[in-house]
């Protein structure tokens, strides 16, 4: 975290101070939709809205059967309410909006809703040396600097152009890391899954930017199922990023997306979240389920994962970005800041199953609870029989602010070889009186010096961050815990 | 610069524990207070920059003629007033140096003055660190976190030179201070004393004071001030103790 950085912070924190939630506006576009419910009529709706060929029906209807079969999930430490899944909209896209070839062909409403977002489109306002896929509800309405990109071979548009393009690599890597019966919430997304973004990247070739998706949901009552593809061939290198907003509403909605990633020998792939959804009201009403299945497979020898999320929206958040690290020498790395405020809940932390011999993986988990938001983190570090010489090292850190909240944590560890170290550091503290008035003694406001507080309590995971996310996930740190103090 | 007038304040039993203290601190003066343990000194640091915890039931105080106790504490901090913590306190993670950057920064925005970049800063800070004749040792460590008790005092010093407030209340500065440390943060507020800026230093010893001359000396006890006097009274309560004001 870079001195000049702070400055600038403590300025935009004064902007948005009493703001709330800023991204709560909903763009009145006309859009079509399937009518609500879950069945074969609509997987087949859905697939035919996207011209999809016979081989990914087929892939749908069977983790829809899977699906029927499973049952939702209530390990973790959460209280959600009851969702019925037959009254939700599985399909909502911006009407006119059939595969635009261009930008000139997305509807304008839509640009400025991204615009509002502070997301720019447009290349030539496009921050630069970032490229972005838009997603908005359940389509893709834009990806830059794709032209770019092609000259390197790389290949970042939208899921259901993929699918078209692409269908053989699509075919090959989908459901090999995340299977279709995986879990509840995957088998769900697998069956319906709407769109989503698509990254290959050739042998060899450093991509020059960062690529980046903007997950919008719009539509009222739909879910938002989206589905991302990043492989890494060989000897490659991404840095990839996600954020994520959604209007206002007094209903839950449901976001059960799937990630996959796949690293070929010596490939590195470095994926970052910011997560801000909207958490629901002061009281708890409306908000968005986040449930979420991320992983990531290091395949080949000395490749690298690394996932660093910020989570600062939702009502709930239950997601375990996992690395499997098959490759020998393989590194995944996990470093996640978590905050709830309010009546928030947050599940979170990761999974490294290590398989490959010299397997190392680092976990840093900074949780923030604050109002009387509910934090745990819950971790699995697996190391199997051969997986010769693998080290772990986990940090997991709480912060408390005031006396309502609560944070856990749940590590798990499975040890199968001997040669294996594993360490684990856990720490709980809490915001005192006594800090922020020392903080206010020297003149800085309440949330300047609550701000200040907990981005040293995140730092080392904010400094994974590409520079200008980390600029935006200080300031979303402060503005979720607007109102916690005082 | 400071008038407090009548000031009574309780703690959260209800105890009253300033029990109509008087004090009157001129622009460019440094004034003393002494008194026994747990006789209301810290409280009185503490309700005057605006430490929660504290009611304040009666009285007055005007700094530079405005009501300092309508103020939050961090205003009261913009407006020129600075504490010096008996027991300072550490902040785990963030770097002293940001820290006291965003601090002066604050200062400055509220005086209308221009924040200073990072370049500018570090340059404000070596200026600072050679008046003071102090190490740059602690600089890069987390505020107070692992400091000795000793390193504390100093960075509150350094801090106070940084951020040149207009009213300095240093609460026992020097206790816990070996002799050369003591020199060096006694030397630290001879170069801060100033036509424009006020000192009250809450000491026990007279061995500061040996070094930093006051104008005036006060003791407080039972909760208001029961004796002033010039440097002298200093003395004379070394030899004699608080006995003969004890429960005025
Ligand atoms: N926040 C508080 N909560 C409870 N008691 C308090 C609090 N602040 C002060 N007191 C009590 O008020 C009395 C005066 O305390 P204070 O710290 O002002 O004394 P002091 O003169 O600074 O003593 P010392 O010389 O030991 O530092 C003591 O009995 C102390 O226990
Ligand atoms: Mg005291």
């Amino acid at each position: 975290m870079s001195s000049p950085a702070t400055v600038k912070n403590a300025e935009t924190l004064r902007e948005v101070a009493g703001e709330g939630y800023k991204y709560g506006f909903v763009t009145d576009i006309e859009s079509e939709s399937a009518p609500p419910g879950l069945n074969e009529d609509i997987i087949a709706f859905i697939s035919a809205k996207k011209h999809e060929p016979a081989w990914l029906l087929d892939w749908r209807i069977s983790a829809f059967k899977h699906w029927q079969r499973m049952e939702e999930p209530h390990w973790a430490k959460l209280r959600v309410a009851p969702i019925d899944y037959q009254a939700a909209t599985y399909y909502s896209a911006p009407k006119r909006q059939n595969a635009p070839k261009s930008l000139d062909e997305v509807d304008p409403e839509l640009l400025r809703t991204y615009e509002k977002l502070g997301i720019p489109l447009n290349e030539r306002a496009a921050l630069a040396g970032v490229a972005v896929d838009a997603v908005f509800d359940s389509v893709s309405v834009a990806t830059t600097f794709k032209a770019k990109l092609g000259e390197l071979g790389i290949i970042f548009c939208s899921f259901g152009e993929a699918v078209r393009e692409h269908g053989e690599l699509v075919r090959r890597y989908l459901g090999s890391v995340v299977p279709q019966g995986d879990n509840f919430f995957a088998a769900l997304n697998s069956a319906v899954f709407s769109d989503g973004s698509f990254v290959y990247v050739p042998p060899g070739v450093r991509c020059p930017m960062e690529l980046s998706t903007y997950f919008r949901i719009n539509a009222a009552k739909t879910g938002q199922f989206e589905r991302t593809l990043i492989i890494a061939d060989k000897g490659s290198y991404v840095s990839y990023l996600e954020g994520c907003t959604a209007p206002q509403r007094d209903e839950n909605q449901l976001h059960a997306a799937v990630v996959e990633l796949v690293a070929l020998e010596g490939a590195e792939i470095k994926y970052s979240t910011v997560q801000n959804w909207y958490p629901g009201d002061a009281e708890g009403r409306g908000g968005i389920y986040n449930f979420v299945t991320k992983r990531g497979a290091c395949r080949g020898a000395h490749s690298k994962i690394s996932w660093t999320q910020v989570e600062t929206g939702s009502a709930i958040t239950w997601k375990y970005p996992s690395c499997i690290l098959e490759g020998d020498n393989s590194v995944g790395e996990f470093y996640s800041v978590a905050i709830t405020n309010n009546l928030q809940q947050a599940d979170t932390g990761t999974k490294m199953i290590h398989l490959g011999r010299n397997t190392r993986s680092t976990i840093v988990s900074k949780g923030i609870s604050a109002g009387r938001g509910q934090n745990t983190y819950r971790g699995l570090v697996r190391i199997q029989p051969k997986a010769e010489n693998a080290r772990n090292y986990t940090q997991c850190d709480s912060l408390l602010i005031g006396h309502k909240c609560g944070a856990h944590t749940v590590p798990y560890i499975e040890v199968r070889n001997p040669s294996a170290r594993v360490e684990h550091e856990a720490t709980t503290s809490k915001i005192s009186e006594d800090q922020m008035f020392y903080c206010q003694q020297r003149g800085l406001s309440q949330e300047d010096a609550l701000s200040l507080i907990v981005n040293g309590f995140c730092k080392e995971v904010l400094k994974e961050l590409p520079m200008e996310f980390a600029v935006e996930a200080q300031k979303l740190l402060a503005v979720s815990l607007e109102g916690s103090v005082g | 610069m400071l008038e407090i007038r009548n000031l009574h304040a309780r703690i959260a039993d209800g105890r009253e524990i300033l029990n109509g203290v008087e004090l009157v601190v001129g622009a460019g003066e440094v004034h003393a207070i002494m008194g026994p343990n747990g006789s209301g000194k810290s409280t009185l640091a503490g309700v005057l920059s605006g430490r929660p915890g504290y009611e304040v039931t009666e009285g007055s105080v005007l700094y530079q003629g405005q009501d300092l106790l309508a103020l939050s504490p961090d205003a009261r901090a913009r407006a020129g007033v600075f504490l010096a913590f008996q027991y300072p306190v550490e902040i785990p993670g963030v770097n002293n140096m940001y820290f006291l950057r965003a601090a002066l920064n604050s200062l400055r925005r509220a005086r209308g003055a221009n924040e200073l970049d990072a370049g500018q800063f570090l340059k404000a800070v070596r200026a600072k660190l050679k008046l003071l004749e102090i190490g740059d040792d602690l600089l890069q460590r987390a505020v107070n976190a692992g400091f000795s008790g000793g390193e504390k005092k100093r960075n509150e010093i350094f801090q106070m030179a940084m951020l040149e407030p207009k009213l300095a209340i240093l609460d026992e500065t020097d206790s816990g201070l070996d002799i050369d440390a003591l020199k060096l943060v006694a030397g630290g507020i001879n170069k801060l004393r100033a036509p424009d800026r006020a000192m009250v230093l809450i000491t026990h010893y007279q061995r500061l004071l040996d070094y930093v001359v006051p104008d005036r000396v006060h003791v407080l006890s039972g909760g208001r001030i029961v004796k002033s006097g010039d440097k002298t009274l200093a003395a004379e309560l070394e030899r004699h103790g608080y006995a003969a004001y004890e429960a005025a």
